[in-house]
């Protein structure tokens, strides 16, 4: 009988990435429901000065690996101490971030544990004692339940921004374990970092979205998308027919070729609605929708629709929302 | 230089996904297949390799017999050889299953980088490199959007949350790619690169062939195992700002609605 559930944290830039505090929360659940500790596992450069954060969450027990050569995620490096920290805390069920440094991380670390992943999951049940983990396929556009062969460790990488979180107890301390583990000769490494320090809102973050399409006619018009996004905090997005056309860059594309977002509200603008792009968008809270063509498959997906034409539309809908804003 | 492209053959993202009877695996007979799009964007990366170094690009791809068709389409593309592991052993493997068939067709053709896709727009698992980078116990330099190498270092650039960072490698080493149809800007196959595809070596391999046994990458191995699907709830029927209202009309009826009704500005 295993020990434990066992989460690896996000360390990066000075802090735990929220997707951590996710992941404890979820982990807590499952360790109350199958009776196990909840441990985690923390590395980074500097994270020793931040583990009590993961307490909060209700990790009983982290163990840290602290190192100037884990400042960046580098899988040749981090593996094989994780895998080393991982077998000291007998885990039933491995939680991770599905982060883009987490899912490589989980892929390979489910190699060489030779076990089955559920990367980028969004619901954990557990029924009589058995984990399921169910998880977006094709881009959203249908769900799969995986469930693991018995006696084989259970990993499980979540979707940031599903889990919810606990609310934080500031009183709960957790047992830290300092690991002294070998850190190998590594043959790649982080050459530069270039953060964008402009404020913009990561579209797989964001809780609005702002996203133009081939309606938007040219690259220029997309002033018009930011200003509204500016006045929301919204992220911009756009549709594949935008970005191929080189009015947009590629991280801003939204899709089942792009990212897959859910944001509480999506207001596409100027954007029909291929299938690949309602698969990426399609799980939003609340969609909003602009488009000229009463025909536009979009309008099948929104909760508004608005069948104008968008150069007359939206400046004037975004006075509306800057006269809401300053109201306020 | 010898590269290796790991490719699958994927449903084209424009497919209408239906359940199948059994629930747990889709209607395939209205679906169109083709390259994995974010393999399809390594296939033209190891092209780009080829004209710069010279060398070979060869394609390594499984499933049933439909597949040749994307290594065709590849190899019309430009790549001189494909290699298609074939064998019914695999139909329920996990992605740890794939990655050791993939690993040991790696092993043996002996490459000085393998590039695929970062994940497959079908099953999202964004397993197939980093597992194959473990098993071979190389690096893995993921979500690339810009590829350089001089033969003997690999340099990318990818998005990190927030940002974005360069990385590199000595050789060998796998590279999944990121970014986009716009950043990689697939080419098409010409004509005569069709016509040239046809007579390219494509080598159709059983696990034997490849030193492997189901017991260690069939169903039987599989560690995970998907065991149903369902479609995302449906959504509630929306309504269209009323059409009478003039443009002014309907902004404030959409401010009021957001804020209002859903409550989300």
């Amino acid at each position: 009988m295993a020990e434990s559930v066992c989460i690896v944290a996000e360390y990066r830039d000075g802090a735990f990435r929220k997707v951590s505090y996710e992941i404890a929360s979820e982990g807590r659940r499952i360790a109350d429901t199958l009776g196990l500790k909840l441990y985690g596992i923390a590395i980074g450069s500097g994270v020793s000065d931040k583990v009590q954060e993961l307490a909060k969450y209700g990790v009983e027990k982290v163990l840290v690996a602290d190192d100037p050569a884990f400042e960046h995620y580098i899988a040749e490096t981090y593996v094989p101490a994780v895998a080393e920290m991982l077998q000291q805390c007998d885990p039933a069920v491995v939680l991770l971030p599905a982060s883009m440094n987490g899912k490589d991380l989980s892929a390979r670390l489910a190699a060489r544990l030779e076990t089955g992943l559920a990367q980028d999951s969004t619901e954990i049940s557990v029924e009589d004692g058995k984990i399921k983990a169910k998880r977006p396929l094709f881009g959203g556009k249908c769900l799969g339940w995986y469930e693991w062969a018995d006696g084989a460790l259970v990993m499980i990488s979540c979707r940031p921004n599903v889990m919810s979180m606990l609310e934080p107890d500031e009183s709960k301390q957790a047992e830290v374990v300092k690991v002294d583990v070998s850190v190998p000769e590594a043959r790649s490494k982080v050459v530069s970092v270039d953060m964008d320090t402009s404020g913009k809102i990561e579209l797989t973050e964001a809780d609005i979205i702002v996203s133009g399409g081939r309606g938007m006619k040219g690259p220029e018009n997309f002033a018009m998308l930011e200003e509204l996004a500016g006045l929301l905090g919204a992220a911009v997005g756009a549709s594949r027919a935008a970005v191929d056309a080189g009015w947009r860059p590629h991280s801003d594309q939204v899709g089942q070729t792009g990212k897959v977002v859910t944001p509480n509200l999506y207001i596409a603008v100027g954007i029909s609605g291929a299938i690949q792009h309602l698969a990426g968008m399609g799980s939003s809270k609340y969609i909003v929708a602009v488009n000229k063509d009463p025909d536009a498959p979009i309008f099948s997906k929104a909760d508004y629709g608005v069948v104008e034409d968008l150069f007359k539309f939206i400046p004037v809908f975004t006075e509306e929302v800057r006269r809401l804003k300053s109201s306020e | 230089m010898n590269i290796v492209v790991l490719l699958k053959q994927t449903p084209d993202t424009e497919s209408v996904i239906r359940i199948a009877g059994d629930g747990r695996s889709i209607e395939t007979q209205d679906i169109k297949w083709i390259i994995n799009p974010y393999d399809e964007f390594a296939v033209e990366a190891a092209l780009r390799l080829k004209e710069q170094h010279g060398g070979t690009v060869t394609i390594v791809s499984w499933g049933p017999q439909r597949v040749v068709e994307s290594i065709r389409t590849a190899l019309a593309m430009g790549a001189d050889k494909g290699m298609l592991i074939d064998d019914e052993a695999l139909e329920e493997s996990d992605s740890l299953g794939i990655a050791k068939v993939l690993a040991a067709a790696v092993q043996e053709l002996n490459p000085d980088i393998v590039l695929c896709g970062h994940r497959a727009v079908d099953y999202d698992h964004n397993q197939r490199g980093p597992m194959v980078a473990e098993l071979l116990g190389w690096p893995h330099l993921p979500l690339a959007v810009s590829l350089e190498c001089d033969g003997t270092t690999v340099k990318i650039e990818r998005p990190v949350e927030g940002g974005k960072m360069v990385v590199e490698s000595s050789l060998p080493a796998v590279v999944t790619m990121g970014g986009s149809h716009a950043v990689w800007n697939p080419r098409y196959a010409s004509l005569p690169g069709i016509m040239k595809a046809r007579k390219k070596p494509l080598d159709v391999k059983k696990l034997a062939d490849l030193g492997l046994n189901p017991e260690e990458c069939g169903s039987g191995a599989a560690k995970i195992r998907l065991v149903s699907l369902e479609m995302p709830p449906e959504r509630k029927p929306g309504r269209i700002i009323n059409g009478d209202l003039d443009t002014e009309g309907k902004a404030k009826e959409l401010v009021r609605a957001l804020r209002e009704e859903a409550k989300v500005i």
